[in-house]
């Protein structure tokens, strides 16, 4: 018992020192040589400053932007307070946040169905994608307030456009903030 | 549901097959102290852990001194943690200059950590400086992991061995579990999530120009709405992918953000989180060729893999169904069907690269297994499909498991039904050439009580209190079942959450807690109890009165044994919580 006790208080400092400390400072070395970007955060700059990361979303507002998903982080897509918005489904917080989005949008175009996408806030409230239909949705928005034509937009949602990993892994997705980067580069508003 | 989806579980469940046999086969030698193709560079290691740390690797323990060993690693260990935790203010690794963490939840996590919960009911990303994450929380998924992997390791032991005391050494088992089990894919792992983007780094957190600044209206402490124009992201940074693969191969699932599997930078992409799903059942399913090697029926091995993969495949369609059908109370004009556009469904909670299909597998994943990472909010999850998790718990967590503690979970249901089987036919019942005696039965049962009256008792305290009551965000029926799983997730060791629950509370810290401490280590010792008796029996050779633990009769008669405890323990309650609320939602009813 007393020599294990003294064994116990050993094992721990030298297991820590190894797997707490050297462990991690070495994936570290290894990931920043390796991945400098990802390790890093895949951060997107302009004119040399940070403007957002590919994999974290960013919210919109503005009509000739395309929108992300509801986000329950912080104020919406505050990347330093992730979070879900825990709402059961038959909660009528819920009920009633994706009746009043869904008006909003129902409004912008009547007759097209609401990609469910667009009515829910994701799990992390930092999703960087919305679902090809999603993004379909807002097309004759984007295009109209931009004046350029619906081709021109599609074209480019294409180009931001994710499939299925190896062809079959996850869902088809855009990437919307590096979408309304190149929407700005290829079309500014006037 | 698609049939990409289908395929995405089926080819899952087949990946999981072909990893069993090598995975089991390599522990089995680890454990037995056999060549392996890793030696040269780990077994110096080994050598200096031993000499630095006093240990005599010739020397073999009884199952009370190994379980003791057990009990005094756990507790100095936890006790380091907080004190890092208590004192992380004044420690290296805190550019965000956090200040130190509060008892009362010190000490919850420090307990949910080191008994392989890692239950969380704070934001890490503001609460938890790199040093405390690294050092404190990760250091514990791996030791936490190594524990229960060389208990079930003893009882394998006490199942092969005859007329004996002696089960090896802990502290020569757990060095040789970090060391080649779980450092080598770490180290691999961790540089696979970097690739898809996972962070790694020890950088401040980053502020981004917002390309579309935003008008927001912020409630403040005084109940005042404010407007305020947001042109700024801050996006958390840290050593997250070092983290992350042990979160998920030690099944712990602790999250490095609040928000867990499903943040993009600890699951970026639908490969890192297929990554994360073989990672978490690739222990535990390995452990059941290694039970097969270990007692000479790699066949016994395969019925207990198949009992476990039935269970699954029932578990995950059932979770695919329910979130598929979406949430009828949504208005018509919302498109919920699956097209080649969208994954449709119910997406509260899920995020859009992993749609229903993978976030319904990974919600069955981690609560069959005991990790409790998530890669969507169980909370926000329909009813059915948030009574899946539920019930993978519920079935102590003996589908696949966590790491070890699956298997010797599993196991005290192979005894029961052993004994079961026994009392059918008339005979003393045998497992594998071991007489199964009322010492051995007792024991079991222990088991299986503490976890239902840990589960059930805190639940009936908790909801009729009002410092229960107090953490329920979702009213109606759903807030039965947010409480019910807190406590299910303690006991069981799992650590996921109907997050909704405000948990971060004097009452929930401590209770969650002690329920998390009796669930790990109440069942740990009687468990312990049985390898322990078993090794000192002696061997009966099987006769044709023997009941075969190998085949579908076995593996149909444990399912049915898992099935009956769990359901006749826990129906009661689930018929108050989520089947009432499906049922209600199904009638138009909201809360």
């Amino acid at each position: 018992m007393k020599n294990n006790f003294r064994i116990a208080i050993l094992f721990t400092l030298v297991t820590t020192a190894f797997f707490g400390l050297a462990y991690p400072l070495g994936v570290t070395g290894l990931a920043q040589l390796l991945f400098p970007s990802q390790s890093n955060g895949s951060l997107l700059m302009k004119e040399g400053r940070v403007i957002g990361s590919k994999l974290i979303g960013q919210s919109f507002s503005s009509p000739g932007y395309f929108h992300s998903r509801p986000s329950s982080a912080g104020t919406g897509y505050d990347a330093s307070q992730s979070s879900g918005s825990n709402l059961g489904p038959t909660n009528r917080q819920l009920l009633d946040r994706v009746k009043s989005d869904g008006e909003k949008l129902h409004a912008e175009s009547p007759g097209a169905p609401i990609p469910v996408d667009l009515v829910t806030a994701s799990g992390s409230g930092l999703d960087p994608e919305i679902s090809p239909a999603a993004a379909e949705f807002q097309v004759p928005r984007v295009a109209k307030e931009r004046g350029i034509n619906e081709a021109e937009v599609r074209a480019l949602v294409q180009k931001h456009a994710l499939g299925r990993q190896f062809g079959f892994l996850g869902e088809p997705r855009v990437r919307v903030l590096e979408l309304n980067l190149d929407l700005d580069a290829t079309h500014p508003r006037k | 549901m698609t049939a990409n989806g289908w395929f995405q579980i089926l080819f899952f469940l087949l990946v999981i097959f072909l990893v069993t046999k090598p995975l089991g086969v390599f522990m089995a030698r680890v454990f037995n102290r056999e060549k392996t193709f890793l030696d040269p560079f780990l077994r110096p290691v080994e050598k200096l852990v031993y000499r630095v740390t006093a240990v005599d690797e010739q020397h073999e323990m009884c199952w009370t001194e190994y379980t003791t060993a057990m009990l005094l690693f756990s507790g100095v260990s936890m006790t380091l943690l907080y004190l890092i935790e208590r004192l992380q203010k004044w420690l290296p690794f805190n550019p965000q200059k956090l200040p130190n963490v509060e008892p009362g939840l010190a000490f919850g996590t420090a307990a949910s950590f080191t008994t392989n919960t890692n239950w969380q009911s704070y934001v890490p990303e503001t609460t938890m400086s790199y040093l405390t994450q690294m050092m404190g929380l990760a250091y514990h998924n791996f030791v936490s992991a190594a524990v229960g992997i060389v208990l079930a390791i003893v009882v394998t032991r006490g199942i092969a061995r005859r007329e004996t005391e002696k089960l090896g050494n802990f502290w020569v088992d757990t060095t040789r579990c970090l060391l080649w089990v779980l450092l080598p894919m770490c180290l691999v792992g961790s540089l696979i999530f970097v690739s898809q983007g996972v962070v790694q780094n020890f950088k401040p957190y980053t502020a981004a120009q917002l390309l579309d600044p935003q008008t927001v209206q912020v409630t403040g402490a005084d109940g005042k709405t404010t407007t305020r124009t947001v042109t700024q992201q801050v996006i958390a940074q840290g050593p997250v992918a070092s983290q992350e693969v042990i979160k998920e191969f030690g099944t712990n699932g602790g999250g490095f953000f609040n928000a867990n599997s499903s943040h993009p930078f600890e699951n970026p992409t639908p490969f890192s989180n297929f990554f994360e799903l073989v990672l978490i059942f690739a222990i535990p399913s390995g452990l059941t060729y290694t039970l097969g090697r270990v007692t000479g029926s790699p066949r016994h091995g395969w019925a207990v893999w198949g009992a476990m993969a039935f269970l699954f495949l029932a578990a995950v369609s059932a979770a695919y169904w329910a979130e598929s059908r979406g949430n009828p109370q949504f208005q018509d004009y919302v498109d919920q069907h699956a097209s080649a556009m969208q994954s449709g469904g119910n997406l509260e909670g899920k995020e859009v690269r992993f749609g229903t299909a993978s976030s319904a597998l990974f919600a069955t994943v981690t609560t069959d297994a005991s990790c409790g990472a998530v890669n969507g909010m169980h909370d926000s999850f329909t009813p059915l499909g948030g009574m899946v998790p539920l019930i993978n718990i519920m079935l102590g967590e003996a589908v696949f498991g966590g790491v070890g503690a699956g298997l010797y979970g599993m196991f005290v249901f192979i005894v029961l039904s052993v004994f079961i089987a026994g009392l059918m036919v008339g005979r003393t019942p045998e497992y594998l050439g071991k007489k199964i005696e009322s010492y051995d039965v007792k024991m079991a049962m222990l088991a299986v009580l503490i976890l239902t009256f840990t589960i059930l008792g805190f639940s009936a305290f908790a909801v009729v209190e009002p410092f229960g009551t107090a953490g329920i965000t979702n009213p109606g029926p759903h807030g039965l079942s947010q409480i019910l799983y807190a406590y299910v997730s303690s006991a069981g060791n799992n650590g996921s959450a109907f997050a909704g629950i405000n948990a971060n509370t004097m009452w929930y810290n401590t209770s969650t807690a002690v329920a998390q401490l009796l669930g790990r280590f109440f069942m740990i010792i009687p468990i312990m109890a049985i390898a322990g008796s078993l090794a000192r029996k002696k061997t009966v050779p099987e006769s044709a009165g023997s009941f075969p633990v190998t085949g579908a009769l076995f593996s149909t008669l444990l399912v049915s044994t898992i099935l009956i405890v769990g359901a006749l323990t826990f129906f009661p309650a689930l018929s108050l919580g989520p089947i009432l609320e499906h049922l209600l939602m199904m009638a138009g009813k909201s809360f």
